[in-house]
């Protein structure tokens, strides 16, 4: 059995079925900060979007976040490096803790 | 009515029109748009007339006298709008665009870039004289380029057709098309896949940028257009599963205001046979006008024409996702609140 479907995510609205005034309130949240030009452009946030949903490994997001890339007009150059950025956040927050093991190594006396 | 693979209960347009309240009748018939022939060099994998090399379907000679005899005797037409295949591939296709501009018509083409260096895949006749021939009886050019680079476009119309397309616009700036006189050179982008177009304004700005940036070549107007359901785009979805999804798709963006906007409302399409349709989509589809008796160019009558109803089936929504789509771009620009009724 695979537990993600994708046309599951044709499905998300059914989330509001109960507690739907939240459903609501999440659904014009998440519009706003996506879906619209602001200070930011579509494609942008769509780029953020796509490299957040890797980082997450969030397979409805990938799929969601792939189309709104490719519908804002982005390409796979820039759809990859986008992962690649979110893919190097989190090298560098692996790494990063190699800082904690040299103040432990220390404290070792290593 | 068309039959039920093209009108798809699922999809109801007709219903869905209703449901807005429009009524989506004729306006004028400024454009005749000629389809005359699906002789192709290329064979894409979206072309909604299934254009290649092995089709042989041409419009006679007699049939294009028809059509001038059309232009010349209806003022209120006021663009011929070639396309094919590739509408080159006629062998009356020069004829034609001289004698429409003897009648002062305003002549489209909708070249294909690279049929310039191909030329006539039955016949091998040369086309290289193309871009001087647009120019001299200044012809509007609109092109296909699904993308400003190479992987996109050659994934969509064949391996090498970007670096050759970009030589051919080269030969056409070359000719002062797409810089700052008369000469019109307009792209046209189509996705690549089962997704929507990005906006029109931003997409040509990155066009204009990315293709004068690394090849030195100008257009004036890129035109962004949906991919249509049917024929090889619709078989290269239900081959990957995705037509339903793809309908809903366009369903869902449905937008009133682009389909007040809707192309078929200010033209006629003619078959390579000199038969009559509301739009190039209902041609390929067989959805002649004409109800107990299907018209041809020879029946030709200006009022019977504008009191037509226009045939709509389940492919329409294709016309009226998002910003809408038609053979000038999109029809309701960002901003806009309106249509364009062009």
């Amino acid at each position: 059995m695979n537990y993600y479907e994708s046309k599951d995510l044709g499905r998300f609205a059914d989330v509001g079925q109960f507690a739907g005034n939240l459903m609501k309130k999440f659904f014009d949240y998440y519009h706003e900060a996506t879906g619209t030009d602001g200070a930011l452009t579509k494609r942008e946030k769509a780029l953020i979007g796509l490299a957040v949903a890797h980082s997450r490994q969030c397979p409805y997001c990938i799929d969601a976040f792939t189309t709104q890339c490719l519908e804002t007009g982005s390409n796979p150059e820039q759809m990859t490096e986008a992962v690649h950025v979110a893919a190097a956040l989190e090298a560098g927050m692996t790494l990063i803790h190699a800082v904690q093991m040299h103040n432990c190594l220390k404290r070792q006396g290593g | 009515m068309p039959p039920d693979h093209i009108n798809d209960s699922r999809y109801p347009f007709v219903e869905t029109l209703k449901q807005h309240r429009l009524t989506l009748a004729p306006v004028s018939i400024e454009t005749l748009q000629v389809n005359v022939g699906k002789l192709c060099n290329q064979a894409c994998h979206h072309c909604h007339v299934d254009a290649s090399p092995y089709r042989t379907e041409i419009m006679e000679r007699k049939t294009i006298d028809r059509c001038l005899e059309i232009l010349r005797d209806h003022p209120a037409i006021k663009n011929l709008d070639l396309t094919g295949g590739a509408p080159e591939l006629n062998p009356h296709f020069d004829d034609f665009v001289i004698e429409a501009k003897k009648l002062g018509k305003h002549v489209m083409v909708r070249h294909n870039l690279t049929v310039t260096f191909d030329g006539n895949p039955r016949t091998k006749e040369s086309k290289q004289y193309l871009p001087e021939f647009f120019a001299r009886h200044g012809v509007e050019v609109i092109s296909s380029l699904p993308y400003y680079q190479e992987y996109f476009t050659d994934k969509q119309r064949g391996q090498g057709v970007f670096n050759k397309s970009i030589e051919s616009l080269k030969l056409l700036n070359a000719q002062g098309y797409g810089k700052e006189g008369a000469l019109v050179l307009d792209l046209v982008y189509n996705p690549v896949g089962a997704f929507l177009p990005a906006a029109q304004e931003s997409l040509e700005a990155d066009f204009k940028r990315e293709l004068s940036k690394k090849f030195g070549v100008v257009f004036n107007r890129l035109y962004t257009i949906t991919n249509m359901p049917i024929h090889r785009f619709r078989q290269q979805l239900e081959r990957l599963g995705g037509y339903e999804e793809y309908m809903t798709k366009l369903v869902n963006a449905f937008n009133p205001s682009a389909a007040v906007g809707v192309m078929c409302r200010s033209m006629i399409s003619v078959g390579y046979d000199g038969a009559l349709y509301d739009c190039d989509f209902n041609q390929m589809l067989e959805m002649q006008i004409g109800n107990s008796k299907p018209l041809t160019v020879f029946d030709f009558d200006c009022d019977v024409l504008i009191k037509r109803r226009i045939r709509f089936a389940s492919h329409c929504f294709g016309c009226t996702a998002g910003a809408g789509s038609s053979c000038g771009g999109e029809i309701i620009h960002e901003g806009e609140s309106h249509a364009h009724t062009n």
